[in-house]
């Protein structure tokens, strides 16, 4: 039952990066973009934990940890270059 | 793995891959940026905690002892997706992008360019 | 030159705590990561604690509790609001701008209200005014301004004006 949940979970997660993909593609404006990236990590987190499930392996945690911690700085250093046209003030 | 908690993880992952594409699709759906904005800001938290809470139970059991690191990630992530969200919206004001033709109040978009009180002139 | 600042043991005792609680965590409460993460919280507050301004703690956890839990619960909510939303036609929707006045001006506080507004059914904050009088909030779908202004304020901001006692 769990290997069948997990699968589901995948392809619903596959679709929905498959969406982010399609508005960073088409987004009219940079700040569409940006959402569409930041939401794309969070997507990848749950991804490899999943992976994780997947392989019942516990490990996995560190890069999900590193994942969004590297998302947020990313996101907010984009939203820092739009806001002011430069990153380190 | 006792059947029990073996359905309630199966459960967890599955609500919460449908509430990631809810909001992927209102990313993709909605007609504005703003608009674009609500739908990732409100499903990352609660999507991404079913499944880490469902991988905490999973290890728990797997591995013979309490395991909390995932809890880790959804407490950052409770922290940070409205920070970030208030950023993008921030830099979405700055850009001025366009709006839904039938959105309300838009002379407040102005004002909070400016960063004025609303009664200012 | 400055006065000799006075030697504090713990100078922020809730951030020792939680970075001790985090260690632990990270290292499967095994002893030696005890003592370890020990020392940790109690050096690295001697060395942060001066770069810090002073901040509102909160004085009832009790009441914490209860906004924490009453916070998860919006959650839920909203995501229930904008699966609603998702599945409606693009036409029925009615995105608007509202202003809400703040009772709050400092800036924790400040920032855990905005936090939630953002977290809770349809709106996301956009904006403060200058003089941290107006926080610009954008809503994705309208029914009635003054209502939800109330609503607003009676929710989130009158439980963090009484737990920060400002």
């Amino acid at each position: 039952m769990l290997s069948y949940a997990i699968l589901t979970a995948c392809g619903f997660i596959c679709c929905a990066l498959a969406l982010n993909a399609w508005r960073l593609i088409i987004g009219p404006t940079t700040p569409d973009r940006i959402i569409a990236v930041d939401t794309m990590y969070i997507n990848s987190i749950a991804l490899i934990i999943l992976l994780g499930l997947y392989q019942g392996s516990a490990s996995y945690y560190e890069g999900a940890l590193l994942i969004a911690l590297l998302g947020f700085v990313s996101t907010s250093a984009f939203c820092k270059y739009l806001l002011r046209g430069d990153i380190i003030e | 793995m006792t059947v029990f908690l073996e359905a309630v993880v199966s459960v967890l992952l599955v609500l919460g891959s449908i509430v990631m594409l809810v909001g992927s699709i209102g990313l993709a759906k909605f007609p504005d940026y703003f608009t674009r904005l609500h739908a990732p800001a409100k499903s990352s938290t609660l999507g991404v905690g079913c499944i880490l809470i469902a991988s905490m139970i999973f290890f728990s059991v797997q591995l013979g002892h309490v395991n909390f690191k995932e809890a880790l990630i959804s407490m950052f992530l409770l922290i940070t997706a409205p920070v970030a969200a208030h950023m993008l919206a921030k830099a979405g004001l700055h850009y001025k992008v366009n709006m839904k033709d039938n959105t309300q109040n838009q002379q407040l978009a102005k004002k909070a360019y400016l960063h004025q009180s609303p009664d200012e002139k | 030159m400055d006065k000799v600042r006075k030697f504090i043991w713990f100078p922020t005792p809730y951030h020792s705590i939680l970075l001790w609680l985090v260690w632990q965590i990270l290292h499967d409460f095994s002893r030696g990561h005890m003592v370890l993460g020990a020392v940790f919280a109690i050096v690295i507050p001697w060395i942060v604690a001066p770069l810090s301004e002073k901040e509102p703690v909160a004085k009832n956890p009790l009441t914490v509790l209860r906004y924490t839990f009453r916070l998860l619960f919006d959650i839920v909510l909203s995501n229930y609001d904008v699966a609603k939303r998702v599945l409606q036609s693009n036409r029925s929707l009615r995105p608007a701008f509202i202003a809400v006045p703040l009772a709050i001006n400092e800036p924790l506080p400040l920032t855990i209200f905005t936090s939630s507004v953002s977290l809770t059914p349809g709106t996301v904050s956009v904006e403060l005014s200058d003089d941290r009088q107006w926080l610009y909030v954008h809503v994705l779908h309208l029914e009635d301004e003054q209502q939800l202004i109330n609503l607003i304020k009676r929710r989130y901001e009158a439980p963090l004006k009484e737990i920060f006692g400002c």
